[in-house]
Order: C-alpha cells, then structure tokens, then sequence
C-alpha cells in the first residue's frame, strides 16, 4: 500500500550492506576507543570521585558541561 | 581495505561528533547556563558545610574563594563548558562510529544512515538517558560532596549496566528474528531491556543524598530539561551528520566498501567500489 502511493521519482536504494568484518573493526576498536574511553573519564570523573592529577584544574575547567552533561560533579 | 574503511569512518565519526557538539555546546549555554549560574548563586548565600563546592576544600568560604582564583565563571560557562561538550562529542563519536562499523549489515536490513539514527539513539538511551533515569544530572549545590566517590561509581556502573543489557538485548534480538519475525523479535529484545534496566533500576541503592529539600524544585526541573536538552540534540546531530558522512564513505564512488544498489526499475545490480 505504501509502495502504491510513493511519488515515483524516489529510486528505491536496496539496504543489502555488507557487513565489515570483526578483525578489521578489533584493533581499532581496542586502541582509539580505549582512548576515547580515558577522554570521557577525563570529562566525567578526574579530580572528582578519583584524580589523576592533583589539584581541581581539570575539574574546575569542565566543571558546567560535566553538570549538563549528566555526571555526578560534586 | 575493510581496515581504512573502519578508519575513514572513525574519523568520520570524530568530525560528526564535534559538529554535533558545537550545538549541543550552543544549546548548553543558552539552555543550561541559566539555571547552573542561579544554583551557584544559590549555593554562595548557603553557608552550611554541606553546601561546600568540593570535597578537598577547607570550607565553603574558603573554597569559593579558591574557585575564582582558579577557573572564572565566565571561563567556566563559555571556554570551560564548550571543552567538555566537545570532547565528550568526539569521544562518544569516535566509540559510536565503531559501534556502527560492527552493526552495519548485521542488525537488520539499514543502510548506513538508518543505522547510524538507530545507534545514535541507542546510545543517548543507554549511555545518558536510562542512567539519568536512575541518577539524574544535578546542578551545583545539591550533591554532598563527601559521597561523590559513590555516587560517581554508582552513575557509572549503571552506564555499564545499561550498554551491557542493551548489547544482550540487540544479540537476543537478531537470534529471535528468523522464528518470530523482525517486528516481534525487536519487541521482544526491546522489553526485555526495558524490564531487565528496570530490576536493576530496584536493586542499585537509590542517591539519597542527590537533592536536598532546600533546593528549588522549579530550578531542578530548568536544569535536568536543559540537560536531557543538550544530549538529545547531540545525539540527534551526531546521527544525522555521521549517517550522511558514512553513507558517502560507504557509497560507490566512496571508499573502500561494496554495497548493493537497486535502481528506479528494481533491477537489483551490485556494485564493488576500489579500496
């Protein structure tokens, strides 16, 4: 019923992707999103719950998007 | 060849989640700041121990003494706001544009832009708003900060909890599909979350110390709207954006992997890109 009311000049694209395999995907996946991983704790929790470093730099200087964000601040 | 796929589309989903970032950090500060500076304001005429911006500080008084001295309001809500949106963008691009590498072709019948609207709106559920539910944001001057190591492990575990309930959920999904059916397997695997995150919502210890009494409820409500705000249109961006970047990588004529295309007539014809 809803292919009988399409306007026409919309082509319709198949949606058979081939999936990419899981090894290509692995180490990418273990090193840039550990990373990634270590930046949102950087973000969320240094200097708060645990620290890194010392002091409240890090803590102080994303203070307002950690808040919005949806972490615990203090 | 499938290696530097991975890789154009991480890339490509750092970008996304940059510019993703940009207006959810514009959103943030004309949205959230508002009510952040009243609950500072707030918290500066409250005198009580309690009240105390941070656990390693002697006092409330002399700590936000400190606080000025070392990030600036002004910093902290234009520079200081937008440094945590934005790496938070990346970094939550980057890890969705891997998720989307390996959900690609393997959770149903989407193209590249359609899974990239379903795994952006699976991680803001997961990853913000099924925690939220549970530990919700709270402004400056509501939490206690002697029990921020417990609320921060607490936050975190129900993160954890939620992607991990969801990942079972997606696998059961697609196991369930060829007996049930695509529809009844996704309502299947999609109750099972939404009951399995509930029981955990009842078992994790509640955040009694989350909001005080004092605080307004007015003022609590501006904050955690503009907060959902702010992540709902940072995810909606990251979807959007990414699905148009990593359909052009996807593509022929884009790098690296083959699709199969059916034109006007329906003749189904596949197509093998070089990379």
């Amino acid at each position: 019923m809803a292919e009988a009311i399409a306007p026409p000049t919309v082509s319709p694209v198949s949606v058979d992707v081939t999936p990419l395999p899981l090894r290509a995907v692995l180490p990418w996946a273990v090193f840039v999103g550990t990373l990634m991983l270590v930046l949102l704790y950087f973000v969320g929790a240094e200097q708060g719950a645990t620290s890194v470093f010392s002091g409240e730099g890090v803590h102080e200087w994303v203070h307002d998007g950690r808040h919005l964000l949806g972490f615990p601040c203090h | 060849m499938h290696a530097s796929t991975v890789r154009t589309l991480l890339v490509r989903g750092m970008i996304a989640g940059v510019l993703a970032g940009l207006f959810a950090f514009a959103l943030a500060y004309l949205a959230g700041e508002p009510s952040v500076r009243d609950s500072i304001a707030l918290e500066e005429t409250q005198s009580a121990p309690a009240a105390e911006h941070a656990p390693a500080a002697g006092s409330a008084h002399e700590h936000a003494e400190e606080e000025e001295e070392l990030v600036s309001r002004p910093v902290q809500s234009t520079f200081g706001l937008a440094t945590g949106v934005l790496v938070y963008g990346v970094a939550l691009g980057g890890i969705a544009s891997l998720v989307f590498s390996v959900c690609l072709g393997r959770i149903g019948a989407f193209g590249p832009r359609a899974t990239a609207a379903l795994v952006a709106g699976a991680a803001f559920t997961t990853v913000y708003l099924v925690p939220f539910l549970k530990y919700p944001a709270t402004p400056p001057a509501v939490g206690n900060p002697d029990t921020i190591g417990r609320r921060t492990t607490l936050f975190f575990l129900m993160i954890v909890l939620s992607v991990l309930l969801a990942v079972v959920a997606v696998i059961a999904g697609r196991r369930l599909a060829p007996k049930l059916g695509n529809w009844n397997a996704s309502v299947v695997a999609g109750g099972g979350y939404v009951v399995a995150v509930a029981v955990a919502c009842l078992v994790l210890p509640a955040n009694t110390d989350a909001v005080r009494e004092t605080f307004p409820a007015a003022l609590l409500w501006e904050f955690r709207l503009a907060s959902v705000a702010v992540q709902a249109l940072l995810w909606t961006a990251f979807g959007l954006i990414f699905g148009a970047l990593a359909e052009r990588v996807l593509q022929p004529g884009g790098r690296g992997a083959s699709v199969v295309r059916a034109d006007a007539d329906g003749v189904t014809s596949p197509v093998r890109t070089a990379g």
